[in-house]
This record gives structure tokens, C-alpha cells and sequence, in this order.
């Protein structure tokens, strides 16, 4: 008999909703079919056999939340199944090698702890949770330079005010107020609001704006989809262009696409760019990988096809995970230019707002132009103004000269 | 409540329990007509003559076995083996008579006895009377160990042990002889198993027993004083059956831990006190649990030898100042 319990399926996850069973009590199950779906803290993840067997109790019903470790259902030869039983199979599934050890996959965290991970020790690593200090931002003083609990509790004070935000808020005023209903959090919303705080505590944000006159880009990205259009192709967004005249921008000036690891720099060789979407009840980061290698029509169509499963909560974890830079645009609702916070690892995030028309002076004129406002938020402990603001610059060119971009 | 050595706290709970149950008698060489080695059954012979205290000649297997032969007839048997060195020769009757019987006569009869013996160096008495192997006895199921460290407790463990069902090795310690502390006017037997948190606090725990347990009381009052160090000591009274929840509740509070131990280090009952730390406490560890313990050699008879052979309070305070520095809480 094996008892299938609940998995870890990414670093951050504490715990997890079986969203819906595939399988029924008594069902023969294989190694390697789905049994469940698991909605994690960003996705939803099937849950696979580890052996053959028959399903023969579910412990935690569909729609339940249960943190990680929780047996969730018996896997077995069929006796104690409940229904009818289905013929016995050969063997019972060998050693209870429980689902737990499911390898998760590379975790949303990785840039920050490509390195080695960071030695600490058991106590600086349960308080750390406990906090919501990121290990790999903390310096350790103890022996070997290990983290040890004074480091942690260093970094936390550190860290003004509001410690572990998310997990142990302030106390809340008592709802006994019929005006008020209480909505739990869901765990997206939980995460975000865990790794945001943790930016915000710990990384020094710096903002640079500019003003991009994108009257040609709008021609251009016009013209380019009438082309794109006729020879049956999908077409592109303002959106697209920005990302990928990001990641072109990334490259020449690559000390923007960098992590900050406490006591060191991750360059990163490779662009990948999560694109911010926002969803029914949070905000996930699909990324687009190596965008700096793809077409404006191969990101076009990756970012439509993502954004869409993003919003069915179908997307997998590898595939919000590993960004370098983040880009968010709130130009569809008609923001004129805001400051977005930074994703965690990652180093900085530019916020697009709304092209809008402006009178502007050329050579003594009024004209008429298109105008774009994009702030750049960077974490000031790896990237230097300057250095944000030759990125930019760069950004602008490309911007303004849009057949740059695809060149 | 009256301040006495631990040998008087030995002696006088003898005495009582002869004088409550008949069924108690003493058992061992030299105990008798010569008021035993360390003089603690000084005038029993006198009180309760030959039939309840024997002396018998210097054949431990021979006076051991008749004690387990007694003690499963009904009797309670309190054996002094002369020093713990000498229980090697009876290493048969205790490891496969007195604590197998229960068991494998499928519970018809047990064997209430208990194994007084002394141990420990320091006395300057060669490597073979010197020894600390409690670890041989904690080792085997059926046995019960204890090794108290104060007065009070010899007496609260003696009575315990006596009224005991099963064999329980009671061990002393040479240099805990002459040691003085409060007792209280009424004892009550003390729970056999169960250690004692003989110091509350809050940055380390030390964790010891028998005369360790004393040498970390003194380290740790002393940590206090000088340092502002506030030590918790575990006084683990029973190494079997072994309290790894107080040992464990203690390192979850303080978040480290050092084990002094006066038995010699690779296999000692310290690693199997860091194996349950490890177990209970993993989470909660900021530093490796440190072990101080006597240096891995028959003990030399030289005096200095003997000295720096033997963990002490310097080499303890040594040990939980590098622990504090490992965590971050001595400068």
C-alpha cells in the first residue's frame, strides 16, 4: 500500500489544493497517468502515478487545501478499496516511495540560487521561512560563513517594520462589521504578496522614466500587420515590440540583466522576459525565454498563447519561473506612467503605460506626437543609474527607430 | 531539609528501605564485617545481621547469579559491586540472565534487583579501575540505567530503583561521594526515565550525567556569573530508559546544544544524545551539537595525565564558547 501525499512541487509552496481527481476510488492506475490536478501557490500541476495500483482511497477531497506532506489518497492492490473492486493487479506498488519526492521542477527562485546554495543552518533556515527572509540576500557570519539565526534576524530588523508581512499580518481589525466580508487569500495571492513585500524590504529601488515618442512605431507596427495579415500571419501588439525591443536592449547592455545573491552578482548569459498578466485573482509573470533569439512574430504568438493559459491558471511552473527581467504594461487601462515593483530575483522591471497624444516642439514647431512613458524600477544594490539609463536610452533608440528592432 | 554528602544520601536510603520491606537485602564483597569500600553500608551488618547483609568472597558471576536467582523467587536483592570494572566478570548474568528473564519466560517472572556500583576516574587508580562504561548496560533492552548526580537524587533514584520490578543498574561515581546537597526531610522515589532541567535557560543547553551533570551545573552558574550566559543543563538521571524529550524541548528553546560526558567520545551516550537532537530538534539547531568527553585512551595513571585525560569545567566552558561564537551570540 502506498499513501500518496501531498507534493512540493516548487520551492515557495506551502501548501496546496487538489483541484479536481482524475481518477475514481477503485480505478486501476499506472505509473505515470495522472491522477489529480494540483493547484500550487502559481499553477496547476498533474499529479502522476509513481506506481502501478488501484486508487483505493481519496483522503482529501477536490477543492481542499492541505500543506505539503498531507497523505492525500492510498494507492494499493485493490483489498482495500472501497467500490467495487477492480481486478487485482499483479503486484502492490512496492516500497511506499511516497509522491513527495517528486523532483519539483526548477524552482521559481533559480537565477538567485544558481550558485551554491547558501550553507545556513537549520534554525537560520526555519526562522528565515518563518520571516520570509530570502537566505540568498543574507550574509552569514558563522563558522565557514554560515547563515546563522543572528543573520537572519539582522537582515529582518533590517528590513524596516512589517516583518513577514503576509504571513502574520498586524493584527486585523475584528470584522464583526456586516459591511465587511472576509475573503480568504488565495495562494497566488498569498506568494505575490509574500515575494513583493520581500522586494520591496529588501531591494533598493531606484525609478527612471522617459518619455519615448512612439508616433513611428504605431505607423510601423500598422504597416507591419497589413503585411503580416496578407501573408496570413498572426498579428502583433505595441506589446510585443516594447519586449522585444527589451530584450534587444538587454543585450547590448547587459549589466542591467543581472541577479543581486547577497554576496555576489548572477550575470545572466541568457534573456528571458516575464511579461506581467493579470488575472482573476492575482498577478503571474508567464516568461518568454531567450526573446532576445525570437522573431517579433514567434513573441507575439508566445506571449498570446501563454497570457491565455496564464488566465486559466493552466500554466506550468517552468514557465513562470527563470525570468531576468520583467516587463508590465497597464497601457490597455489608459495609465499614463506608474513605478512597478521588482520581481524577485530579478534585478529590475520596466512599466510601460499609455501611448498618448501630445503637442510636443520640433525645430520650433508644435507637432502632434504619439508618446509613451516608461519608468524603469531597479534594485540599486546591482544596477547604478547610469547604467538604467544607458539601458533606456537604448530602449528609446529602438523604440523611435522601429525597423531597428526587427532588424 | 538537611544538607548531606551523597554517600550519606546512599547509605540512609539503604537503611529505610531495609527497615520498610524485608524482602531488601544487600548483597556483595566486603559489605559486611569492613562496612563496605566507600563505607556505605557502614553499621548495616550490626542492625541487620549476616541473613540481610552478605559479604561474599570475590567471585562477582557467582554472587551476581545468586542475586538474579533471588530476585526471581521474590526476594529484592541490592547487590554492591565493588567498582563497575569488576561487573565485566558478570557481564553474563546481568546482560543475559537479569535482563532477558522477563522476557523470555514470557512475564512469569521478573528480576527486582539493582547493581549499586561506582565508577569514573580521577582517583588515580590505572586504566582498569577507572573506567566509565555505563554505555555497555544503557545499551542493553531489559536493563534499566541510572546515574544521578546530586544527593536528593541518589536517594530518590535508590528508592525508585529498589522498588523497581525490573533490574536496574545504579550507578555512582567516586568523586560524587563525597559532594554535599540539599535532601528533603520526605523523599518521594523519582520517576525512572525522566530527566531533570536542574538549571532553566536560554542561550545553550549542556546537557550531562553523574558528575558531568555537576560539572555543568558549576559551568553553567559560573557562565552566568563572569559572562551573562544563561546555560540550561539537563541532568539526565536515566540513561535507560533515555529522556530524549526534555533533552530535545531544551535544544528546540535554546537552538544549540554541547554534551559532556565522562565516558570516552565514539560511541559514547553523548552521539546518541546529538542523534536525537538531530532528531527532534533538526529545525531548530543554529550550530552542530558539540560533545565533550574523556580523550579516547585507557586511562594513565600519572596524575596530570589522568587530569588532561578527563573532560573538566575548562574543556566544557571551552566547548560552549565556541558554540556561542558559531552562533553569532559571543564577540
Amino acid at each position: 500500500m502506498t499513501e500518496i501525499q501531498m507534493p512540493r512541487l516548487s520551492d515557495t509552496m506551502e501548501e496546496g489544493v487538489i483541484s479536481t481527481w482524475r481518477k475514481n476510488v477503485g480505478d486501476q492506475v499506472s505509473r505515470g497517468e495522472v491522477m489529480a490536478e494540483i493547484e500550487t501557490d502559481k499553477a496547476i500541476m498533474e499529479l502522476e502515478a509513481y506506481d502501478d495500483g488501484v486508487l483505493e482511497k481519496i483522503l482529501v477531497e477536490a477543492g481542499a487545501t492541505v500543506p505539503i506532506g498531507t497523505p492525500i489518497a492510498v494507492l494499493g492492490d485493490g483489498s482495500g478499496a472501497a467500490a467495487q473492486a477492480a481486478p487485482a493487479p499483479a503486484a502492490p506498488a512496492a516500497p511506499a516511495e511516497p509522491a513527495a519526492s517528486t523532483p519539483a521542477p526548477s524552482a521559481p527562485v533559480a537565477p538567485a540560487e544558481q550558485g551554491a546554495k547558501p550553507k545556513a543552518s537549520p534554525l537560520a533556515k526555519a526562522v528565515a521561512r518563518e520571516k520570509g527572509v530570502d537566505l540568498a540576500t543574507v550574509q552569514g557570519t558563522g563558522p565557514g560563513g554560515r547563515i546563522i539565526r543572528a543573520d537572519i534576524e539582522a537582515a529582518a530588523a533590517a528590513a524596516p517594520s512589517a516583518p513577514a508581512a503576509p504571513a502574520a499580518p498586524a493584527a486585523a481589525p475584528v470584522v464583526s462589521n456586516e459591511d465587511v466580508e472576509e475573503v480568504p487569500l488565495s495562494n497566488i495571492r498569498k506568494v505575490t504578496a509574500k515575494r513583493l513585500t520581500e522586494s520591496k524590504q529588501q531591494a533598493p529601488h531606484f525609478y527612471l522614466t522617459s518619455a519615448i515618442d512612439v508616433t513611428e512605431l504605431v505607423a510601423f507596427r500598422a504597416n507591419l500587420n497589413e503585411r503580416l495579415q496578407a501573408a496570413g500571419g498572426p498579428k502583433v501588439s505595441i506589446n510585443d515590440l516594447i519586449v522585444k525591443a527589451v530584450a534587444t536592449a538587454l543585450r547590448a547592455n547587459p549589466a542591467v540583466n543581472v541577479s543581486f545573491a547577497g554576496d555576489k552578482m548572477l550575470q545572466h548569459k541568457r534573456i528571458h522576459l516575464g511579461v506581467a498578466v493579470a488575472i482573476e485573482n492575482g498577478l503571474v509573470v508567464p516568461v518568454i525565454r531567450d526573446a532576445d533569439r525570437k522573431s517579433v512574430s514567434e513573441i507575439a504568438a508566445e506571449s498570446r498563447e501563454k497570457a491565455g493559459r496564464a488566465r486559466e491558471g493552466k500554466l506550468k511552473l517552468d514557465e513562470m519561473s527563470g525570468g531576468t527581467f520583467s516587463i508590465s504594461n497597464l497601457g490597455m487601462f489608459g495609465i499614463e506612467q506608474f513605478s512597478a515593483v521588482i520581481n524577485p530575483p530579478e534585478a529590475a522591471i520596466l512599466a510601460v503605460g499609455a501611448a498618448r497624444d501630445e503637442v510636443q516642439v520640433r525645430d520650433g514647431e508644435f507637432v502632434a506626437r504619439k508618446i509613451l512613458r516608461v519608468t524603469l524600477s531597479a534594485d540599486h544594490r546591482a544596477v547604478d543609474g547610469a547604467v538604467g539609463a544607458a539601458f533606456l536610452q537604448q530602449l528609446t533608440g529602438l523604440l523611435e527607430d522601429p525597423i531597428r528592432i526587427i532588424a | 531539609m538537611a544538607v548531606i554528602t551523597y554517600r550519606q544520601a546512599l547509605h540512609d536510603t539503604l537503611r529505610e528501605e531495609m527497615l520498610r520491606d524485608e524482602d531488601v537485602f544487600l548483597i556483595g564483597e566486603e559489605i559486611g564485617v569492613f562496612e563496605g569500600s566507600y563505607k556505605i553500608t557502614a553499621g548495616l551488618l550490626k542492625e541487620f545481621g549476616e541473613k540481610r547483609v552478605r559479604d561474599t568472597p570475590i567471585a562477582e558471576e557467582g554472587f551476581v547469579g545468586a542475586a538474579v536467582g533471588a530476585a526471581m523467587l521474590g526476594l529484592r536483592p541490592v547487590v554492591e559491586l565493588m567498582t563497575i570494572n569488576f561487573s565485566l566478570i558478570a557481564l553474563d548474568q546481568i546482560v543475559n540472565h537479569a535482563a532477558k528473564i522477563y522476557g523470555m519466560f514470557g512475564g512469569q517472572t521478573s528480576v527486582p534487583m539493582v547493581l549499586r556500583t561506582p565508577g569514573g576516574g580521577g582517583q588515580q587508580l590505572g586504566a582498569t579501575h577507572s573506567q566509565n562504561i555505563e554505555l555497555y548496560y544503557a545499551f542493553v533492552p531489559g536493563l534499566k540505567v541510572v546515574a544521578p548526580s546530586t544527593p536528593a537524587d541518589a536517594k530518590a533514584l535508590l528508592l525508585a530503583s529498589i522498588r523497581d520490578n525490573d533490574p536496574v543498574l545504579f550507578l555512582e561515581n567516586l568523586a560524587l561521594y563525597n559532594t554535599k546537597g540539599e535532601v528533603p526531610d520526605v523523599v518521594e522515589p523519582a520517576e525512572i526515565g525522566k530527566a531533570k532541567v536542574s538549571k532553566p535557560g536560554t542561550d545553550i543547553t549542556i546537557i550531562g550525567y553523574s558528575r558531568m551533570a555537576m560539572v555543568a551545573q558549576q559551568v553553567a552558574e559560573q557562565l552566568q556569573a563572569d559572562e551573562g550566559i544563561n546555560a540550561e543543563v539537563v541532568d539526565l538521571r536515566s540513561l535507560r530508559p533515555l529522556d530524549r524529550e526534555t533533552v530535545v524541548e531544551s535544544v528546540r528553546k535554546t537552538g544549540c546544544a554541547v554534551i559532556a560526558e565522562d565516558d570516552w567520545l565514539t560511541y559514547g551516550i553523548g552521539a546518541e544524545i546529538a542523534a536525537s537532537i538531530s532528531d527532534g530538534a533538526f529545525d531548530y539547531l543554529d550550530a552542530p551539537v558539540r560533545r565533550v568527553a574523556a580523550a579516547e585512551v585507557p586511562l594513565p595513571y600519572a596524575k596530570p595525565l589522568e587530569r588532561a585525560a578527563l573532560p573538566s569545567a575548562e574543556s566544557l566552558t571551552t566547548a560552549v564558547h565556541q558554540t556561542l561564537e558559531a552562533v553569532g551570540r559571543r564577540r
